[in-house]
């Protein structure tokens, strides 16, 4: 006899770990069963290298929900917070901007720059409201659905007819000719079209990337900060949180399927051949991997199934991490500057360029990148005196057309490294060690499917109320008992905690 | 301008050449591509030939998927709504199959040919849907309309005319069953169905042995009055029978656009098609909620007062004392062998109760001039046409 929760949750991500504590401080017998030997799924600190740690998926933190933290009573500990963002330049005339003050660009750009912020930061804002709450269902009768509708119109037509006019032009359409339209500075717009496009597959051309610049600023409208310890500490808090509400967490458990009886959830069966019972199941893994691979198509009807098979999740989004023997010289950085978060993005041009072979299946001749130095701000990270490099490294394909082999791997860190070098050109002489992680790796080592940052495109077919498929978005799936809280769930990917809220409030209020 | 020749044309069936010789009106029609005939000499006579010897139609442009493999039965019992497991090998099952909505696709027969082999025949298409509802299941779904002729031998003569055709132990195929014979080295299908509500068989050939089966069934039906026929003998036939047709009585889910324009197989009366002792199948969740919530359609059988049909008519009930609409016919016939005016029509719930009378609306038109009647309608239970020889095992020498 095996033993009875209220609910298990499949994997300890950030967003499982909410959802598990927020139904533990329910008053619910909560198992979260973990496939990797640590909890916090693409949110941990991991050792890459003798003697040096660094943040192995999400290195930064700029959307944890309030609310979540709040629900939990978060105390999170801050290496650096309100980083300054600098776009680099080969020349070494970087531009600088934090909030919505830039510099090194003229005056009018930053007039242009301000009201932009400012406007996006509303939509934010607004979009802010209901990324917190299940999103309503679409032509339905009911109350709380409508009702829900009816605010989001409401809320919409009280920014004033111009916002509204606004966010509903913009909304669709993308970054590249926003920037173009508002600032004349070119490193200033390619840095604007990266943070559109970091953790997607989507170039600045593409459509919808202004609303995945919007989506970027949902919480402190941008403004990043690096926990201490890495962003497993903040996953560790979650779960310390979860676990102090009750929770029971198992990590190196890998569940093999969900046990479906008579057409709805009656547990989950482990790799280990364990069976655990439960009527309510909760996954934090990728929709298409739960529905699909996890509780089998057979279990569901045609039309759900042909939906979740379309679900697009392919990453783009490596990451490198680098031991370094010393901090690298960058052309005009000055000590202080090398703990603020650095990008690599030229100009507009530069970042579609970098998508372009990602559309066929190669990497980036010239990539994006996303860098920190988290040692500068965070001893524990590496030995006395050394350093670790952080860097978001895009466009890096998960289907490589060729396939992906060691020598594939050795041959963009060195396309990686080479980008770097026409910044820092003494990098390559520090590097003690070197770690790639391709989105394929991502997949295989923390069960991100496709390697995707956000478990699924976030695209406007995959947002919103068809997140991650339409008639499916309110984190119950159509069989009974089975709930999804992750990254492909309702609002989407990043350290957010939103998707696990305010899955945990569904069940609350369904199961009751 | 040049105009270019298109060499496609039409298709036509392997019955074709037969068809043709036999053709007096040059009346036919596009059956989902193939060239199929509305008569070919008189479509009364040809009806009454179902009814009174036998009506032989060609229906080789039916839509056929073949469907085998591992998981076939689990397959099909998803996507239908009925409890395949007791459609055992030998028999044939009509069945809907819906979608997530629980609004009808299409209805169609399925043959479980043997041990896990299964064909499924609809009027409509359906290759993208199947294929769909195959992800993650063992089966292979091949389109095999054109690699598979089709004869519906319909009448009270019809088993006689397959005993003399040398098909030994046809006495013995029940209703819905369905077997295998030699025919000229090549595998003849025979199943015990029809779209006729009479004694009837359907038989099945390679595309190469086609025009042999034909010629062959007609010297065995020379004494028992043997007739090829066209579709609006047959479609005479299944409305007396009260067998619904897709497109005509109802519109398969696909091809509706606005909500509330599809069915549900409760709206056409095919409550006893829907199993939900099967924990899951395509429309389940939605249906189960339908039978919570009630149904918004009902599909009703009406015998109608007088003589002219009630096709495209409204369909009328009290209110309070206050005639209102309440539907509309989707066929309607003046049935010969029941001398009844018949038709079938979809009303709104809760109207249209069995044993009601209602009122249908009729236009017709004499000598140019527009008449309107309104008649008096009893919703009935039965079909229209159901002899007791339609069952009969062994059924009887007609
Ligand atoms: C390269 C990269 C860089 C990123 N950078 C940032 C960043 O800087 N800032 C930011 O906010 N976001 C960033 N993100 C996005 C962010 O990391 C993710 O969106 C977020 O961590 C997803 O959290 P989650 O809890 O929904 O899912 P996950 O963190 O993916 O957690 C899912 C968990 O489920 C487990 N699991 C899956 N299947 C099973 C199974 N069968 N049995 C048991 N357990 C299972 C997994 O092991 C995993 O622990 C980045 C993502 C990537 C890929």
């Amino acid at each position: 006899m095996s033993e009875r929760f209220d609910a298990i949750l499949i994997g300890a991500g950030h967003n499982g770990l909410v959802c598990a504590g927020l139904l533990a401080k329910a008053g619910k017998r909560v198992l979260v069963l973990e496939a990797n030997d640590q909890v916090g799924g693409a949110a941990v600190t991991r050792p890459f290298a003798d003697g040096y740690s660094v943040s192995s998926c999400a290195h930064l933190l700029y959307q944890l929900q309030p609310a979540v933290s709040k629900d939990l009573g978060l105390k999170l500990d801050y290496a650096a917070k309100k980083m300054e963002t600098i776009a680099l330049a080969e020349s070494g005339n970087h531009i600088r901007y934090s909030g919505s003050e830039v510099d090194g660009v003229s005056d009018e750009d930053k007039k242009s720059y301000k009201a932009f912020h400012k406007r996006m930061s509303g939509f934010a804002d607004l979009l802010q409201k209901y990324f917190n709450k299940t999103p309503p269902r679409l032509g339905t009768k009911d109350k709380k659905d409508l009702f829900t509708l009816a605010q989001l119109g409401f809320d919409v037509r009280r920014m004033g007819k111009t916002e509204m006019r606004e966010l509903l032009r913009l909304i669709g359409i993308n970054i590249f000719d926003e920037t173009e339209e508002r600032f004349s500075n070119p490193a200033l717009k390619g840095a604007v079209s990266l943070d559109a496009v970091l953790g997607t597959h989507l170039g600045p051309r593409s459509p919808n990337t202004i609303m995945t610049y919007i989506y970027r600023l949902c919480a402190g409208h941008g403004a990043v900060s690096l926990p201490s310890g890495g962003m497993g500490s903040v996953t560790q808090a979650i779960a310390q949180a979860a676990r102090d509400n009750g929770a029971v967490i198992r990590t190196g458990v890998r569940v093999k399927r969900v046990v479906v009886d008579n057409g709805r959830v009656a547990g989950v069966e482990t790799e280990g051949g364990e069976t655990l019972e439960s009527w309510i199941v909760v996954s934090n893994a990728g929709p298409k991997t739960t529905v699909m691979d996890l509780v089998q198509t057979r279990h569901f009807e045609t039309g759900f199934i042909r939906r979740v098979n379309n679900i697009r999740a392919k990453g783009n989004a490596a990451k490198l991490h680098l031991a370094l023997d010393g901090l690298p010289s960058f052309k005009g950085l000055e000590k202080k500057d090398y703990g603020q978060r650095l990008l690599i993005a030229g100009d507009s041009d530069y970042v579609e360029r970098a998508f372009n072979p990602a559309k066929y299946g190669r990497c980036s001749t010239e990539p994006v990148m996303e860098i920190t130095f988290p040692s500068v701000h965070d001893k524990s990270l590496a030995p006395p005196g050394k350093h670790v490099m952080s860097a978001i490294v895009q466009y890096v394909p998960y289907g490589l057309h060729d396939g992906w082999d060691e020598s594939a791997k050795e041959a963009f860190k060195q396309t990686a490294i080479n980008t770097l070098a026409k910044y820092a050109p003494d990098i390559a002489d520090k590097i003690t060690a070197a770690e790639l992680l391709t989105p394929l790796d991502l997949e295989n080592e923390f069960n991100l499917p496709g390697g995707h940052w956000h478990h699924g495109e976030l695209t406007l077919d995959q947002f919103l109320f068809v997140r991650p498929v339409g008639g499916a978005a309110q984190y119950a799936m159509p069989l009974d008992g089975l709930y999804l809280c992750g990254a492909g769930a309702h609002p989407g990917g990043g350290v957010m905690g939103a998707a696990g809220r305010n899955a945990a409030r569904e069940i609350l209020s369904r199961e009751k | 301008m040049t105009i270019h020749e298109v060499p496609q044309k039409r298709l036509t069936t392997p019955f074709y050449p037969r068809l043709t010789e036999l053709d007096r009106l040059n009346n036919w029609h596009s059956w989902k591509g193939y060239t199929s005939t509305d008569a070919l000499y008189d479509p009364e006579l040809e009806y009454f030939a179902i009814r009174n010897s036998t009506g032989v139609f060609d229906l080789s442009p039916m839509t056929k998927y073949r469907i085998t493999g591992p998981d076939s039965l689990d397959y099909i019992n998803r996507l239908v709504t009925r409890d395949m497991n007791k459609i055992k090998p030998g028999r044939v099952a009509y069945a809907v199959w819906c979608n997530d909505q629980g609004q009808i696709i299409d209805d169609g027969t399925i043959f479980h040919l043997r041990e896990g082999e299964y064909r499924l025949c609809s009027q409509e298409r359906h290759l993208p849907w199947l294929v769909s509802a195959a992800i993650g299941f063992d089966v292979s779904i091949v389109e095999e309309t054109a690699e598979v002729a089709g004869l519906a031998v319909q009448g009270p003569t019809s088993f006689s005319i397959l005993r003399t055709l040398g098909l030994s132990g046809i006495e013995e195929l029940k209703p819905f069953g369905l077997t295998h014979f030699d025919f000229e080295g090549s595998e003849l299908m025979v199943s015990r169905t029809g779209f006729t509500g009479d004694l009837g068989y359907e038989l099945w050939i390679e595309p190469a042995k086609a025009l042999a089966l034909w010629d062959a069934l007609f010297e065995a039906g020379k004494l028992y009055g043997i007739t090829a026929i066209g579709t609006h003998a047959l479609e005479m036939a299944r409305i007396e029978a009260g067998y619904i047709a897709a497109v005509t009585d109802f519109l398969p889910a696909e091809l509706t656009v606005r909500s509330g324009r599809s069915r549900s197989p409760f709206e056409l009366g095919l409550d006893w098609l829907v199993d939900f002792k099967k924990p899951t199948f395509n429309g389940r969740r939605a249906l189960a909620e339908e039978k919570r919530r009630g149904s918004n359609w009902r599909l009703v059988k009406l015998d109608i007062d007088g003589n002219k049909p009630a096709n495209h008519s409204y369909i009328y009930t009290k209110k309070n004392g206050k005639r209102i609409q309440a539907g509309f016919t989707t066929s309607a016939m003046w049935s010969p062998v029941c001398k009844q005016n018949i038709a079938i029509g979809t009303v709104n719930t809760p109207y249209g109760n069995v044993g009601d009378t209602m009122q249908v609306e009729i236009y017709y038109q004499r000598e140019m001039l527009w008449t309107r009647v309104m008649a008096d309608a009893v919703v009935v239970d039965k079909p229209f046409w159901d002899p007791a020889r339609r069952r009969a095992t062994p059924p009887g020498n007609y």
